[in-house]
């Protein structure tokens, strides 16, 4: 035991951090695009499973052609307003429940993007021979692209639900009957959510896959739950920290200030030596207490349990 | 204004729980007329101004509001001609926006909705004004999120919304139904006042036959999916509580014995 905690150094701990909030930004844009459907339309969007990989290997192919990085990540971004329209149009014209009609289209994915990496299950791109937007290898950099990124996209964002598109989109996801009762065509308003949360999240797959050096057809295993852990914890420390002042602006900022706190754990638990792979699981348990905890603090002030707790005591003093 | 022809609906056809909603029920509204509807559990009424809303499409007949053949239009794309109001006062509003956020979506209903800004400074003023004539206080309120509000305020609201912009036909589905009787008698001022105000073609179901008779020119009874009794002008105005019983037995002809139809 005490070798163990001797071979922990904090100097390498701290070093790590800019690392961690550098991928913690690229990972709050993908969040915000989870935010969108998430919270904003009120679905539980799985393809972004495989639109993040989709992102990465798209802007890494383009730039092996002798694309653009930036223009790459555009395409990459185009690519994932595609695939998350087709999940939005196998919910809203084929019936098919939401969180299926994800698994669907992330399934389908897993091929379309070995097919778009020529069949290889990761291809690499080096920032020695393109000049890539980001790299590992130069976090400060990284976090500046990363964090002028994340701010221009917030206030994007911020502006568009407060017009009358993002209004309807907004009311679409809060009360589809009264949405409908004021001539908002929800099916139109579901896909385009779908297709903007998906292009966002292409995007934050491009701009890891170059992070990183390289696109990998599992890259985005597990993104949905990544992106849930970014709002959950964001919206908890946004509440904590700006109580009820906390507006939409603020939401949308503190999901990728949740991005960031997650990957600061995520280094936290590396520096550990805890075995990387066992930060699914973690993060699956943060994800499930997050969620959990609303429920169970309403179960506290009204529950059956307590009814009878309550009940017996009064019995008692009589 | 409107021009209900023979229309049916059966629900779960060919199954155990079909239930002929709709038996043929053909209506004539003029402009500014405003009919009340009555009738016991089951009669047709909700299902008549679903279909009129357009919730979904009728089995046969034709729906034309305003000379325009809707029947076959989903509800979205009638609602530029429609306002409506729901018995559930969650339903006709957004909990978790801003009482202006929700009264800007009233406001561009049935129009395009693009990339302007939502809510505008002029607009804003307008809403203050027009939200003074629920006597609610609310215009003093304008951001404050819909979820915050009393189910009358959220009513009241509502009906306000599906007014703002002049609908060629305002339906009420037991618009006060959920509300305690004073908050009732409140939102059913308001709706009288609106209505007269803008001279509104108007269709209020209600399961009080006082209301059904106080308010409206028209009164019409629905039973088993038809309406068996239409009644307007004089003869209206000097209708009893007592008569609508009667009328109600000898039409259907059975002992008038349904709960829910009170007499307030």
């Amino acid at each position: 035991m005490a070798a163990y905690f001797a071979s922990l150094n904090p100097a390498n701990l701290l070093g790590r951090f800019p690392a961690g909030i550098a991928q913690g930004l690229i990972w709050g844009l993908m969040a915000l695009g989870v935010y969108i459907t998430f919270r904003v339309l009120d679905v539980a969007d799985l393809s972004v499973d495989g639109t993040f990989s989709t992102g990465a290997a798209v802007t890494v192919m383009l730039i092996l052609g002798g694309m653009n990085p930036w223009v790459a990540m555009l395409c990459a971004a185009c690519a994932g307003l595609i695939a998350g329209a087709v999940t939005g149009l196998l919910h809203t014209k084929l019936g098919i429940p939401a969180i299926l009609a994800g698994i669907l289209t992330q399934y389908a994915l897993y091929s379309v993007n070995l097919m778009i990496m020529h069949m290889k299950a990761n291809q690499a791109v080096s920032v020695d021979k393109y000049a890539l937007v980001v790299s590992g290898r130069n976090v400060n950099h990284a976090i500046l692209i990363g964090g002028i990124l994340a701010i221009a996209v917030v206030l994007l964002l911020y502006a568009f639900f407060g017009t009358e598109l993002g209004s309807a989109l907004r009311a679409t996801g809060c009360n589809p009957e009264m949405s409908k009762a004021q001539g908002i065509n929800i099916n139109v308003m579901k896909v385009l959510g779908l297709a903007l949360s998906n292009a966002m999240v292409a995007f934050s797959g491009g701009m890891a896959a170059q992070y990183s050096g390289f696109a990998d057809v599992n890259s985005g295993r597990g993104a949905i739950v990544i992106g849930l852990a970014a709002v959950i914890i964001g919206e908890v420390i946004g509440e904590a920290v700006l109580g009820k002042r906390l507006n939409f602006l603020g939401r949308l900022f503190f999901v990728v200030v949740g991005g960031i706190l997650y990957y600061l754990v995520y280094t936290l638990v590396l520096w550990l030596k805890i075995d990387s792979n066992l930060m699914k699981m973690f993060t699956a348990i943060i994800v499930a207490v997050f969620l959990a905890v609303p429920y169970l603090r309403g179960q506290a002030q009204s529950s059956f349990s307590r009814a009878g707790k309550m009940a017996a005591r009064r019995g008692e003093g009589k | 204004m409107l021009e209900l022809t023979e229309i049916y609906k059966t629900f779960n056809p060919g199954t155990i729980n079909e239930k002929k909603a709709l038996c043929g029920v053909s209506l004539n509204m003029r402009e500014g007329d405003f009919v009340t509807v009555i009738g016991g559990n089951g009669a047709g009424k909700s299902t008549m101004l679903n279909a009129i809303a357009g919730v979904w499409p009728v089995d046969s007949g034709s729906i034309v509001i305003d000379g325009e053949n809707v029947t076959g239009l989903p509800d979205f794309k009638r609602a530029r001609l429609i306002g409506r109001v729901f018995q559930d006062p969650m339903t006709g509003t957004a909990a978790t926006m801003q009482i202006e956020e929700n009264l800007a979506l009233a406001k561009r209903r049935g129009k395009k909705r693009g990339l302007r800004w939502e809510v505008t400074p002029a607009e804003r003023d307008e809403y203050r004004e027009r939200l003074k004539i629920l006597n609610l206080g609310l215009e003093d309120r304008l951001t404050a999120k819909v979820g915050l509000l009393s189910g009358g305020q959220r009513q009241a609201l509502t009906l306000l919304m599906a007014t703002l912009q002049r609908p060629k036909l305002l339906l009420l589905d037991e618009h006060t139904a959920a509300l305690d009787p004073k908050t009732a008698e409140k939102v059913l001022d308001a709706t009288e006042r609106i209505v007269t105000e803008h001279n509104l073609t108007t269709m209020m179901i209600t399961h009080n036959m006082k209301d059904a008779i106080a308010h409206g020119n028209r009164l019409i009874m629905m039973y088993e999916g038809r309406i068996i009794y239409d009644v307007s002008g004089e003869e209206k105005k000097n209708l009893k509580v007592s008569q609508l019983l009667q009328k109600f037995e000898q039409a259907s002809g059975e002992e008038f014995a349904n709960d829910r139809m009170m007499l307030g």
